[in-house]
C-alpha cells in the first residue's frame, strides 16, 4: 500500500466539498454584480452611502471598541492570577469561558432580559446597551480567552514578575508595564475575533432592539437585496483579510523570539 | 524528644493560619471575573431554570414542562430535530471526505493549510451573509435558474430553499468545516505504523480500517455528531433569515423569539420552560461530546 500517492479518491472527495463551499459563495458574487440589465459595480459603490449605513456601521464598531476593551481589563488580570496563583483553577475558569460556546445567545438574552426585569437595565435605551455589551462580552469570552491564554503560556511569567517585584513594580505597574507589552499580539488576536462577532452578531441586538450592523443588514435585504449582499462579501473579505494580517503579525513575532533565543 | 513535642502545636498552628489567609488574597483577584459571569451568564441561565419550575408566583411546578406538548411547539421540536440529524449526517459525510482527503488522502500541503484556514472562517460563516449566499444560488432568479433556463427546467425554491429542505441545504454548509476542524486532529493521530503492522499481518486495506481505523476514530466520530447536532439545534439567525415568520414550524428558536418578543401562547412560564427544555438537549449532547472526547483522548495518549 503506497501511502505517499495522492488517490484519485482523495481529489473526488475534495472537489465534492469544494464544489458545495466555493459554489454560493461565487453566487454571490456573481448576484452582487449583475442587474437584469447587465454587470455593474453599482451595488458596492452604493451601499456606502445609503442612509442608515454610517450609522449602523459606527454604532457596531463603538459596540465592538468597548467590548474589547472589557474583556481586555477582565481577561488580562484574571488570566495572569490564574496563571501566577492559582494554576489549579485553570479547569474552572475554562469551564465558564466555554459555557457561552453551548449556551445560544437567545437564551443568553431571554435569560438576561429576565434577570434584570424591573431594574434600570431594561428600562432605558442606555440600560439595553449595558445589556448588550455584557452579552457580547460573554459570547466573545471562550475566544479572547483562549487567545490570552496561548499568549500567557509563551511567556514566562514567573520571572518576568519577580523581576519586576524585585525591581520594585506593585501589582498594577507589573501588569501595565511587563505583562501587557508582552502579550500584545496576544490581545491583538483576541480583538480581532472579538471585533468580527460583534460585527456579525444579530440575535442579542435584535432582541434588545439596538440599532446594529446586522439587523440593519437584514433590512437592508428587504429594500436592496443586491447592497446587501455587496456588504456581506465586503465584511466576509474583511474577516478573511484580518485572519492572514494577525497570522502574519504572529509569525513575525514568533520568528524574533525564536532569533532573540538563539542569539 | 521534650523539644519536638512542644514545636509541633506552634508550626500546626502557623499552618493553619497561614493556609486560609492565602486562599483568601489569591481569591479576591479572582472576583472581578467572577462577579462578571455570575450576572451575565450564571444568574440569567439560572433565572430560566427557576421560572421553568415555578408558577407566576413562585411555586414549584410541573405545569410549564407539561404544556410542552402544544402542538406548535411538538411540530417545531419534530423538525429541528430531525434537521438537525440529518446536516449533522450530512456534514458529517461532505466534511469527513474533505477531512479524509487532507489528511490521509495525502493532497498537497498548499491544499491542506488553505481547506484549515478557510474552515476556521466559514464555520462562523452562519447567518445573514450565509442565506444570501444561497438565494443568490437557488433563488427564484438565482445563479442556477438563470444557468438552467435554456433547459427549460427550473427549481422551485419554495421546495429547496424556504422551507425543511432548505434548511438542510444550508445548514449542511457550516457544518462541513464544522467537521473538518474537529476531526483533522483525529486523523493525523492515526500512525502510518498501525497501517504497515495490519499489512504485515496480511490484512487489506479494507480489513485495516474495518479493524482498526474506524474503530480507533468512533469516540472522535459521534463526539462531533454531537457537537454537529448541538451547533444546528441552536442556530437562530439562519434560520429566521431564510424562513421569516413561517419559521416557527421548522426552529424551536424561532418559537423561542416569538415568544420573547410577543406572548405568543399567552403563558410567560411556557417560553421559559421552552428555554429550559433547549438548555436540557444542549446539555445532554455536551455531555456525549465531552465523553467520547475523552475516549478519543485516550486513545491518542497511548499512541504516543
Amino acid at each position: 500500500m503506497n501511502r505517499v500517492r495522492t488517490s484519485p479518491l482523495a481529489w473526488a472527495l475534495f472537489s465534492i466539498a469544494f464544489v458545495y463551499l466555493v459554489v454560493p459563495l461565487l453566487a454571490m458574487v456573481w448576484a452582487s454584480l449583475t442587474t437584469p440589465r447587465g454587470w455593474t459595480v453599482n451595488a458596492y459603490t452604493e451601499v456606502f452611502s445609503t442612509p442608515g449605513f454610517a450609522e449602523a456601521l459606527l454604532f457596531s464598531v463603538r459596540s465592538g471598541l468597548i467590548t474589547i476593551v472589557i474583556s481586555t481589563a477582565l481577561v488580562v488580570p484574571t488570566a495572569y492570577w490564574v496563571h501566577l496563583r492559582l494554576p489549579h483553577l485553570r479547569p474552572l475558569i475554562e469551564f465558564f469561558t466555554l459555557i457561552p460556546l453551548v449556551i445560544p445567545p437567545i437564551l443568553l438574552t431571554f435569560g438576561l432580559i429576565r434577570f434584570f426585569n424591573g431594574t434600570p437595565l431594561t428600562n432605558s435605551s442606555q440600560g439595553l446597551y449595558v445589556l448588550l455589551l455584557g452579552g457580547y462580552v460573554v459570547i466573545s469570552f471562550p475566544f479572547f480567552y483562549r487567545s490570552i491564554d496561548a499568549g500567557l503560556q509563551a511567556i514566562n511569567l514567573r520571572v518576568l514578575t519577580e523581576a519586576a517585584q524585585s525591581l520594585g513594580a506593585g501589582w498594577g505597574r507589573i501588569l501595565w508595564n511587563v505583562i501587557l507589552p508582552n502579550l500584545v499580539v496576544a490581545i491583538l488576536n483576541g480583538s480581532f475575533i472579538t471585533f468580527s462577532i460583534v460585527l456579525g452578531e444579530f440575535t442579542i441586538s435584535s432582541l434588545l432592539s439596538q440599532p446594529a450592523f446586522s439587523p440593519y443588514m437584514l433590512d437592508l435585504s428587504y429594500r436592496e437585496a443586491d447592497q446587501a449582499t455587496a456588504l456581506s462579501i465586503i465584511s466576509f473579505a474583511f474577516t478573511w483579510l484580518s485572519i492572514v494580517f494577525i497570522s502574519i503579525i504572529g509569525n513575525r513575532r514568533a520568528g524574533a523570539a525564536r532569533r532573540a533565543l538563539t542569539r | 524528644m521534650a523539644t519536638t513535642t512542644t514545636r509541633q502545636p506552634v508550626t500546626a498552628a502557623r499552618n493553619s493560619l497561614q493556609l486560609p489567609f492565602s486562599i483568601s488574597i489569591d481569591w479576591v483577584g479572582l472576583l472581578p471575573f467572577l462577579a462578571f459571569v455570575m450576572v451575565f451568564l450564571i444568574l440569567p441561565a439560572w433565572s430560566i431554570v427557576q421560572r421553568a419550575l415555578t408558577d407566576g408566583t413562585g411555586t414549584l411546578t410541573l405545569s410549564n414542562l407539561l404544556n410542552l406538548t402544544n402542538p406548535t411547539i411538538a411540530q417545531a421540536y419534530r423538525s429541528t430535530i430531525l434537521v438537525s440529524f440529518i446536516t449533522a449526517i450530512t456534514g458529517a459525510l461532505i466534511g469527513g471526505g474533505l477531512a479524509w482527503s487532507i489528511t490521509v488522502g495525502n493532497l498537497p500541503a498548499w491544499i491542506r493549510s488553505a481547506v484549515l484556514s478557510f474552515s476556521g472562517v466559514a464555520a462562523n460563516f452562519a447567518g445573514l451573509p450565509l442565506v444570501f449566499a444561497f438565494v443568490a444560488l437557488l433563488g427564484r432568479v438565482g445563479l442556477l435558474n438563470q444557468l438552467l433556463r435554456p433547459t427549460g427546467a427550473a427549481i422551485d425554491p419554495q421546495t429547496f430553499l424556504y422551507g425543511f429542505w432548505g434548511l438542510c441545504i444550508v445548514y449542511t454548509y457550516f457544518q462541513i468545516p464544522l467537521l473538518v476542524l474537529i476531526m483533522v486532529p483525529a486523523l493525523d493521530g492515526l500512525r502510518r505504523e498501525w497501517v504497515e503492522a495490519s499489512e504485515n499481518l496480511g490484512a487489506t486495506r479494507l480489513q485495516y480500517w474495518r479493524y482498526v481505523g474506524i474503530p480507533i476514530l468512533l469516540p472522535s466520530i459521534l463526539g462531533a455528531l454531537a457537537l454537529l447536532f448541538a451547533n444546528a439545534f441552536s442556530t437562530y439567525v439562519t434560520a429566521s433569515a431564510l424562513l421569516g415568520a413561517i419559521g416557527q414550524t421548522f426552529a424551536v428558536t424561532i418559537v423561542v423569539a416569538n415568544q420573547f418578543r410577543t406572548d405568543t401562547f399567552g403563558d410567560p412560564g411556557l417560553g421559559y420552560a421552552l428555554a429550559f427544555s433547549m438548555i436540557v438537549v444542549i446539555a445532554i449532547t455536551v455531555m456525549i461530546y465531552t465523553y467520547s472526547r475523552n475516549r478519543a483522548e485516550r486513545w491518542l495518549r497511548r499512541a504516543e
